[in-house]
């Protein structure tokens, strides 16, 4: 009896030496923090750039996948390195507030309007998401919103203002708080409207029965930047990191991996890459 | 249905085929739990056998703190500490947010009150008299503690299953504080909320299903030697 | 007192609780291998004084010294109480094996396990618990209990044994069997004893010195006989069994004796008092007989009243008789001399007690002379 307490406590203790010899910490300069989004997380991309960069540089990059809100908070307290987000009317405040040292354009991938296939608010096929919301509404529609502040909600946001109805408040407006999988995945339980970018939804599509229902609008698309915090307010900040990362993502050979990231796993690729590009000749 | 079998399909083919990923995970979540619920036994059972024991002013509020104790939300610690250890934080110099370390400490937080709440209960349980013919018997103060701490053992072992349960199923703290960073502070809990989050229903099961096996089986040692007490 | 010297010698030992003086011992000697017995009613400090004699409470006030030196200041506690063991009421031993449990006192000493194994053996035999080694403490019965707890305080080799009425809550035939075993170990060992307990008998069998108490106050000490038969005022005479508390006062004084009234009745006693003097008398049940009123009394004998039997209660072996002398007056008889005599409620009989068999509490002071 004695022996097998002692035993459970030995290999206890050995469990507990084996957590203090890994990498439980790291060099605080070898490390980057890199604040993103929980879509970018989900769509796997970064799953294969990360450990790329990671080879090549040395440093070990901490992802904390959040929302957009959260993630740029997180660059205007000094509580990351580099944030590559994409929410640009937030970014231009981030970088006029002398939050963000530099802002580089990326790549972009596009928002879908999705919804159930008997699509009762007629709006397959339209060209225009202002007005494929303002049918939503008229029909009074269910539509599910993210409304977490994330660059997805914020996007959704901009379209209702377009579209010029009124969503707050409404019966069939209703907001989940949660990422994007998930907010396909309620939109799928109840056969009701979303606005999700294209990487999530083919990521996850499989499982469910929501249907692209408009897409190709200017307005849709959802274009990523890579903005490095200002070292002048967070000294503690890892800028040589954070620059290493920012140039890393616009370079040509990650241009490329991102050229073709998703073809053989959906059939087509999930993002679009922008390095050096000015944003107005996007999706031209 | 036909969901959580595919779970359970997934699952199965997980374990067999040594995912190394999936093992890495259940590695650490064991490694990370563990530990908090060690930090917590030492520090939950010394100072609740001290409260227990002792007469001081102010106990009874210290008695209350520490039953409040064991009903705190993990979400809450997960926030405090998270804000103790961010970079501008109090305690940012040391840089171990999003890092194991930073989650062993946020589950030794959720699980000391826990711990020290039933010792404290287990401890003021044993007859009044038992104090004084231990020390009848030429016992130190020290030695004294330690004969009650294991005249208490079946509760303790008890208290040990409550401590390690409470943290190895906690999710909130752990994102929060750990990151949930790919092969680094990725636990059984926080991948489960991601894989869910990503639509992959059958991974998340599988998840879930190891997690469950895991507790089943650590809970089921612990009960047999606190039954193994009992029939002696 | 006897020439051995003092194992423990307490000096004005006050204790106060919530106010008020719980124990107050102006002075208590005991010497080596005495087995004094404490009796008295609960809540008299017994219990109290056990707990301070064993370094387990602090007092208020006063001293006491082991072996003539003060503990606390000139023996470190711990050290003192490693020379003493301590029984209690409840054997609360511990969750394991009888025989760990005998062992713990010496574990607690630092004993390493081999040299405490024969140890151990050797004192559970002696309380005949040897068969019980192995089993886990919590199976074994009332009994079985207890001679586990003294056997774990007697494994230590203990100068001084305290036991604080470790046989209360068992029955008779248990506690029959455990004194006897009890006494046989304390005379082999010769171990200095001091033992508490509220039972008369118990008390006889072990005592070669009687202390009575009562709020915190020793009353009185002695020898058994002593305190039995000749208790210092009235309150350790009904402690110890005198039942028969005939209050009158000396009306004549003889070269040897007294006589003194009681409820218009002559009684003959011995004892320094003067004529005139307010007397109690104490006379113990089983020094009064009983006998026929027709062929008379014992011859001889002066302190003779015919007397009328009021009451007759079984008492377990014996049947109390109440008597009615002109004082009340009370003996225990067996049965069988109750129906030899044709005594039923109502009889007439003669009773009476010798002379020497009185004893004379003096009330102008409220004691009787040492």
């Amino acid at each position: 009896m004695k022996r097998l307490c002692y035993a459970l406590f030995i290999s206890l203790g050995i469990l507990v030496l084996m957590a203090g010899g890994s990498s439980v910490v790291q060099a605080q300069d070898k490390t980057l923090i890199l604040a993103t989004t929980t879509s970018t997380q989900d769509t796997g991309l970064l799953d294969v750039l990360i450990p790329i960069f990671e080879k090549q540089t040395g440093y070990f990059v901490k992802t904390i996948a959040v929302g957009s809100g959260q993630a740029m908070t997180m660059g205007q307290k000094g509580e990351a390195d580099v944030l590559l987000v994409h929410s640009p009317a937030a970014e231009k405040k981030f970088m006029e507030d002398g939050f963000g040292v530099s802002r580089r354009l990326v790549m972009h991938n596009d928002f879908i309007i999705v919804g159930p296939s008997d699509d009762p608010a007629k709006i397959k096929g339209l060209k225009s998401a202002g007005e494929a919301f303002k049918k939503i509404a008229a029909a009074q529609a269910l539509f599910i919103s993210r409304g977490d502040n994330s660059g997805t909600h914020a996007k959704e946001k901009d379209i209702w203002k377009v579209a010029g109805v009124k969503y707050e408040g409404e019966k069939w407006y209703q907001q989940t708080g949660l990422g994007m999988g998930q907010t396909l995945n309620v939109a799928a339980e109840k056969k009701a409207y979303t606005l999700a970018d294209r990487g999530t939804y083919l990521a996850v599509a499989k499982t469910m029965k929501l249907d692209i229902l408009v897409e190709g609008d200017a307005v849709l698309l959802n274009i990523y930047h890579v903005m490095e915090v200002n070292p002048q307010k967070w000294p503690k900040a890892n800028i040589a990191a954070a620059k290493a990362f920012a140039d890393f993502m616009v370079s040509k050979e990650t241009q490329e991996i991102i050229k073709t990231y998703g073809i053989d796993k959906y059939g087509s690729p999930l993002f679009f890459p922008d390095a050096g590009k000015k944003v107005e000749d996007l999706g031209k | 249905m036909d969901l959580i079998i595919e779970g359970i399909k997934k699952a199965f083919w997980l374990l067999v085929s040594f995912d190394p990923e999936v093992l890495g995970i259940t590695f650490l979540s064991l490694k990370v739990s563990g530990t908090a619920t060690l930090i917590s036994l030492i520090i939950g059972i010394s100072v609740g056998a001290s409260v227990a024991l002792t007469r001081f002013p102010g106990r009874r509020f210290a008695v209350s703190l520490i039953n409040t104790g064991m009903a705190l939300p993990p979400v809450v610690v997960g926030l405090f500490v998270t804000i103790f250890l961010w970079r501008n934080g109090p305690l940012g110099v040391l840089g171990i947010l999003y890092t194991p370390l930073a989650m062993i400490i946020a589950q030794a937080v959720i699980a000391t009150p826990i711990v020290m709440g039933i010792t404290l209960a287990a401890v003021q349980q044993l007859p009044a008299k038992l104090r004084l013919q231990i020390l009848a018997l030429g016992a130190t103060r020290l030695q004294m503690v330690w004969i009650l701490i294991k005249e208490a053992k079946l509760s303790l072992l008890a208290a040990v299953m409550a401590g390690f349960g409470g943290v190895i199923s906690e999710v909130g703290a752990s994102i929060m504080v750990g990151g949930n960073i790919k092969g680094y502070s990725r636990v059984l809990t926080t991948a489960t909320v991601m894989e869910t989050g990503r639509g992959n229903f059958d991974v998340a099961i599988a998840l879930s299903i190891i997690l469950l096996l895991l507790a089943y089986l650590i809970n089921l040692v612990l009960t047999q030697v606190q039954q193994r007490e009992r029939a002696r | 007192m006897s020439r051995k010297s003092a194992i423990f010698e307490v000096r004005d030992l006050q204790v106060i609780r919530g106010g008020s003086l719980i124990l107050n011992i102006p002075s208590l000697v005991v010497s080596d291998g005495e087995i004094l017995v404490l009796i008295g009613p609960n809540g008299a400090g017994k219990s109290t004084l056990l707990t301070a004699l064993s370094a387990l409470l602090k007092p208020t006030r006063g001293e006491i010294l082991f072996g003539g030196r003060k503990i606390g200041t000139e023996i470190p506690l711990l050290q003192y109480r490693r020379r003493l063991a301590m029984v209690l009421q409840e054997p609360l031993l511990f969750d394991t094996t009888v025989q760990n449990n005998v062992a713990s006192g010496l574990k607690i000493r630092g004993t390493k396990r081999d040299e405490a194994e024969p140890i151990v053996s050797k004192t559970l035999e002696r309380f005949g618990i040897a068969h019980l080694r192995d089993r886990s403490a919590r199976t074994l019965s009332g009994g079985e209990a207890r001679r586990a707890s003294i056997a774990r305080a007697f494994a230590t080799n203990p100068e001084v044994l305290l036991l604080d009425e470790p046989f209360s809550a068992l029955d008779p035939i248990m506690r029959e069997t455990l004194l006897e075993d009890l006494e046989k170990v304390l005379r082999e060992t010769k171990i200095t004893t001091i033992f508490v307990t509220h039972d008369r008998v118990e008390a006889l069998r072990l005592a070669t010195r009687l202390g009575v108490m009562n709020t915190g106050n020793i009353l009185q000490t002695g020898s058994a006989d002593e305190v039995m038969n000749h208790p210092v005022n009235e309150f350790v005479a009904s402690l110890v069994g005198v039942e028969n508390l005939l209050h009158g006062r000396v009306i004549k004084k003889n070269e040897t004796s007294f006589i003194a009234s009681v409820s218009g009745q002559d009684i003959e006693a011995t004892g320094p008092l003067k004529s005139g003097d307010p007397v109690v008398l104490c006379v113990r049940p089983e020094n009064v007989t009983l006998s026929d009123i027709v062929s008379g009394g014992p011859a001889g004998r002066r302190n003779t009243f015919p007397a009328n039997v009021e009451r007759i209660t079984p008492m377990g072996p014996y049947q109390k008789v109440q008597l009615n002398c002109g004082f009340p007056l009370v003996t225990y008889v067996t049965s069988h001399a109750l129906s030899a005599l044709s005594i039923k409620q109502g009889t007439e009989v003669l009773a009476s007690f010798e002379v020497t068999a009185v004893h004379a509490i003096s009330k102008a002071s409220g004691t009787s002379p040492p």
